[in-house]
């Protein structure tokens, strides 16, 4: 399978590098922007809760970082697949940038679920609950790919099987996504993506969109950041690095 | 304003998860960018090492 013309720029380095260093503060500040709006909206616009009070502000919080989590995985896998495919060495690289800020929004999602739980289901945390395991999975599975690299001296060796195992692992995210519609658990079904529509009112469910924009974009300026630090191990040697160096010293 | 603080009585868990929030993504930006830095600094090392071996030796004589 040929990739089409305009691919071939992504897998340019310097190209890639520079695109990422223009592009990250932009991506940054509307992050920025976004995730302080809705914050503010979440928890002063919106109004309590009528079940579970001010507690289900955290919602604003939780939601995005559990949608991240599973987002960055799935292009990881993507990335990974390009990469092992067509050896693309930058796809490989993106994967790896990947993996850390994967986990963090993973802990994130795991740490204020357990704190959110607590007050609602009376338990931080529920080892049966299959959304919760599969979340934890989720977790392992990005600290098992990094681990996994750690474990090869040789980087083109350390792409290919990681790749493998980033491709494998990404059957976990549809799992998490339906786990509440194929168990009963303690998680409650779907609120936002229902066929007949959401069942949370507006002034409720505005911040959170606004939040899960902003997390998205703060995830793509933390992808951006990484990338470039991962651009620049894999050139370590490359003439254009060692100009843009010379020329910033 | 003490009110919002109060969380209706839910502050012990609200603020802890905001908190929390803040620092992951805070951690983050901050260990993304010093990760690239010091990636910089280590070519920028390597790269003026070159040059001074590059420079003729001077040898003292005698």
């Amino acid at each position: 399978m040929k990739l089409p013309r305009w691919f071939h720029r992504f897998g340019s380095p310097p190209y890639v590098y520079a695109l990422a260093g223009t592009l990250g503060p932009w991506i940054g500040g509307i992050a920025v922007v976004l995730i302080a709006a809705g914050t503010f909206g979440g928890l002063v616009l919106a109004p309590p809760d009528y079940l579970q009070g001010d507690s289900f502000r955290i919602i604003y919080i939780h939601v995005p970082s559990a949608y991240i989590s599973m987002m960055a995985y799935v292009i990881l896998a993507v990335a990974a697949a390009i990469g092992f495919i067509w050896h693309l060495k930058l796809a490989h690289a993106v994967a790896v940038s990947i993996a850390p800020i994967g986990a963090s929004f993973t802990f994130l999602a795991l740490a204020t679920g357990a704190i959110w739980g607590k007050p609602t289901w009376g338990t931080f945390w529920q080892w049966t609950d299959p959304r919760m395991m599969f979340e934890l999975l989720l977790l392992f599975l990005y600290l098992g790919y990094m681990a996994l690299r750690a474990a090869f001296e040789d980087r083109d060796k350390a792409d290919r099987v990681s790749a493998i195992l980033g491709v494998v692992g990404v059957v976990n995210v549809p799992i998490i996504h339906y786990s509440v519609i194929w168990w009963n658990s303690l998680h409650q079904g779907p609120t936002i993506s229902r066929l007949d529509g959401p069942t949370i009112t507006m002034d409720m469910l505005a911040p959170l969109l606004i939040m899960i924009v902003g997390f998205t974009f703060c995830f793509a300026w933390l992808l951006l950041s990484r990338l470039q630090g991962e651009i620049v191990e894999r050139e370590y040697a490359a003439r254009w690095l060692r100009e843009l160096v010379g020329e910033s010293r | 304003m003490s009110s919002f603080l109060q969380m209706g009585g839910y502050a012990a868990y609200v603020w802890p998860a905001y908190g929390i929030t803040l620092l992951v993504l805070v951690l983050n930006i901050w260990s993304a960018r010093r990760d690239h830095r010091r990636k910089l600094d280590r070519v920028r090392l390597s790269a003026s090492r070159e040059e001074t071996s590059k420079r003729p030796t001077v040898r003292r004589l005698g």
